[in-house]
């Protein structure tokens, strides 16, 4: 079915906030990271509140995937701390989730299995549920490789989202779909942010997406936040054309 | 050409070259061309072997050198196995065996077997360790490669998404390392085979591989061809097994599939 691209982007996304309750604030003090000499992030001081969507731009080397490795656990700050619902918080954590570029599903499991990665009491009710909001429901007996790259990222999505994170982090999770796909990504990505109000942190590279997602756009420049721009025009109204929209993607754009 | 005749083509035009073999070799033998000695009939190999499956000496002789081979490769290749995980898993370990591991596998491990004759004499230890000698190498090697081999993405998501070590090792590496493993599993099936060829021949008082060598003291050189084709069967018995077990295990993996899904 051919629908105009305008028509697909968001007007049937109504401007509502998230249902309260499931994000946690997430906070940066002082952080810094360096890899021997080179000085990655130098020194960020900034708070998200809980239920936030921020996205965060950056040309590469920029430390965005840094960033996402330190508030994953993956690695830990040279110096600072990361606070989560305000307190400091090292390795990995139980209530935060990370949607890879690559959907890294386990090739040898099941749909519903690779939903459930995390098992426990009920899993499969959970994952079923999971699937269906990410309108997969009839995949969950397929094996991965039959999947599109789209619903790869959708199972993904399912996955990251089954054990109610407070925190999702997205590192470019869309940059290898094709223009349509992002587009109905981004949608489903509305949704579930909505549903499930868990603050959100979005990398990526595509200014575009940043602003037509994000409650707040960073832009990270040479380990430091070099803008902090607030997207305050409602989504329902965030079509290409708008003309404070392209002001702000303006905006953006000159901070990188 | 239409796909009925193509399927046909595939399926007998194989066949048709080793046929022609042995119905000119039969041709060969029955005109007087070729000593019995030599080489006799096929359908006198024929005859012989329902001799030796009636008076139970060939089920007898093949059950011993099985158990024998499947004992070396339990022993052997679970050994190899449990080496390749734990220093697949550890770099401790790793640092500790796997150089000695290499430099043993440089030893062509039949050219212990006048070692293995001197500790064990020619009794049944003498094949099962030589076979599992050989077998241990190859199941090390694989499982150790594959362990490391698996998509460092994959483990990173698996601890990211909170598995415990357990977890993570049986739901990610184990089986991400698996077809790696069943490449360790056929080789060493290969080389079980030879070995206890090699093994039975030189000493011992059982098996395949005795009678071979006892029919050839009777110039029985039907019997010794009826062995050579036991041990052809017997080694692609073993290489269907583990095909299967391939594929069984390996369903989620599009190159292992068979049928129309894998084209």
């Amino acid at each position: 079915m051919m629908v105009p691209l305008r028509a697909v982007e968001t007007p049937d996304i109504p401007d509502e906030p998230p249902m309260a309750g499931k994000g946690l604030e997430l906070a940066f003090d002082g952080i810094t990271k360096s890899f021997g000499d080179a000085a990655v992030l130098k020194g960020l001081d900034l708070t998200i509140p809980a239920g936030q969507f921020v996205a965060v731009v950056g040309r590469s080397g920029g430390g965005k995937t840094t960033l996402m490795r330190l508030i994953a656990g993956l690695d830990s700050p040279t110096t600072g701390a990361i606070r989560i619902a305000g307190t400091a918080r090292r390795g990995l954590q139980p209530d935060v989730r990370l949607l890879f570029q690559d959907a890294r599903l386990l090739p040898w499991q099941r749909v519903l299995s690779n939903v459930g990665i995390a098992r426990g009491p009920g899993w499969k009710e959970r994952a079923r549920a999971l699937l269906a909001e990410v309108g997969l429901a009839d995949r969950a007996g397929d094996w991965p490789y039959v999947l599109s790259g789209g619903q790869k990222q959708r199972v993904a999505l399912a996955r990251a989202l089954v054990t109610e994170p407070g925190i999702l982090l997205l590192d470019e999770p869309f940059g290898a779909l094709d223009a349509l796909t992002r587009v109905d990504m981004h949608r489903l990505l509305t949704k579930v942010w909505r549903q499930h109000g868990f603050t959100a942190v979005l990398i990526t590279h595509d200014v575009a997406e940043a602003v037509a997602l994000a409650d707040r756009v960073l832009v990270l420049r040479e380990g430091r936040v070099a803008a902090d721009i607030a997207i305050d025009i409602p989504r329902g109204t965030r079509a290409a054309g708008n003309p404070r929209l392209a002001e702000l993607e303006r905006r953006v754009l000159a901070a990188v | 050409m239409s796909k009925g005749t193509g399927a046909l083509r595939r399926g007998v035009v194989p066949w048709l070259l080793p046929l022609a073999l042995l119905l000119g070799w039969e041709v060969a033998a029955k005109a007087g061309w070729l000593s019995a000695r030599v080489l006799p009939a096929p359908s006198d190999i024929a005859v012989a072997f329902w001799a030796a499956l009636k008076d139970g000496s060939l089920p007898h002789h093949v059950g011993i050198s099985a158990e024998r081979a499947v004992l070396g490769l339990v022993i052997g290749g679970g050994l190899g196995f449990a080496l390749g995980l734990i220093n697949g898993a550890l770099p401790i370990a790793e640092d500790i065996l796997d150089s000695t591991l290499q430099m043993l596998r440089n030893v062509p491990h039949l050219a212990i077997i006048p070692m293995v004759i001197l500790w064990f004499g020619i009794g049944e230890q003498a094949k099962v360790f030589l076979v599992a000698v050989g077998v241990l190498f190859p199941m090390y090697l694989n499982t150790f490669h594959g362990i490391r081999s698996v998509d460092r993405g994959l483990v990173e998501m698996g601890r990211v998404y909170g598995l415990n070590p357990v977890a993570l090792y049986l739901r990610v590496i184990l089986p991400g390392a698996l077809p790696a493993i069943l490449v360790g599993l056929r080789y060493a099936l290969g080389i079980m085979w030879l070995t206890l060829i090699v093994a039975e021949t030189i000493s011992a008082s059982s098996g395949i591989g005795y009678m071979t060598m006892n029919a050839r003291e009777f110039l029985q050189t039907d019997m010794v061809l009826l062995g050579i084709i036991v041990y052809a069967l017997l080694g692609k018995l073993a290489d269907i097994a583990s095909r299967w077990l391939e594929r069984r295990a390996l369903d989620w993996n599009p190159a292992y599939r068979t049928g129309l899904e894998a084209a």
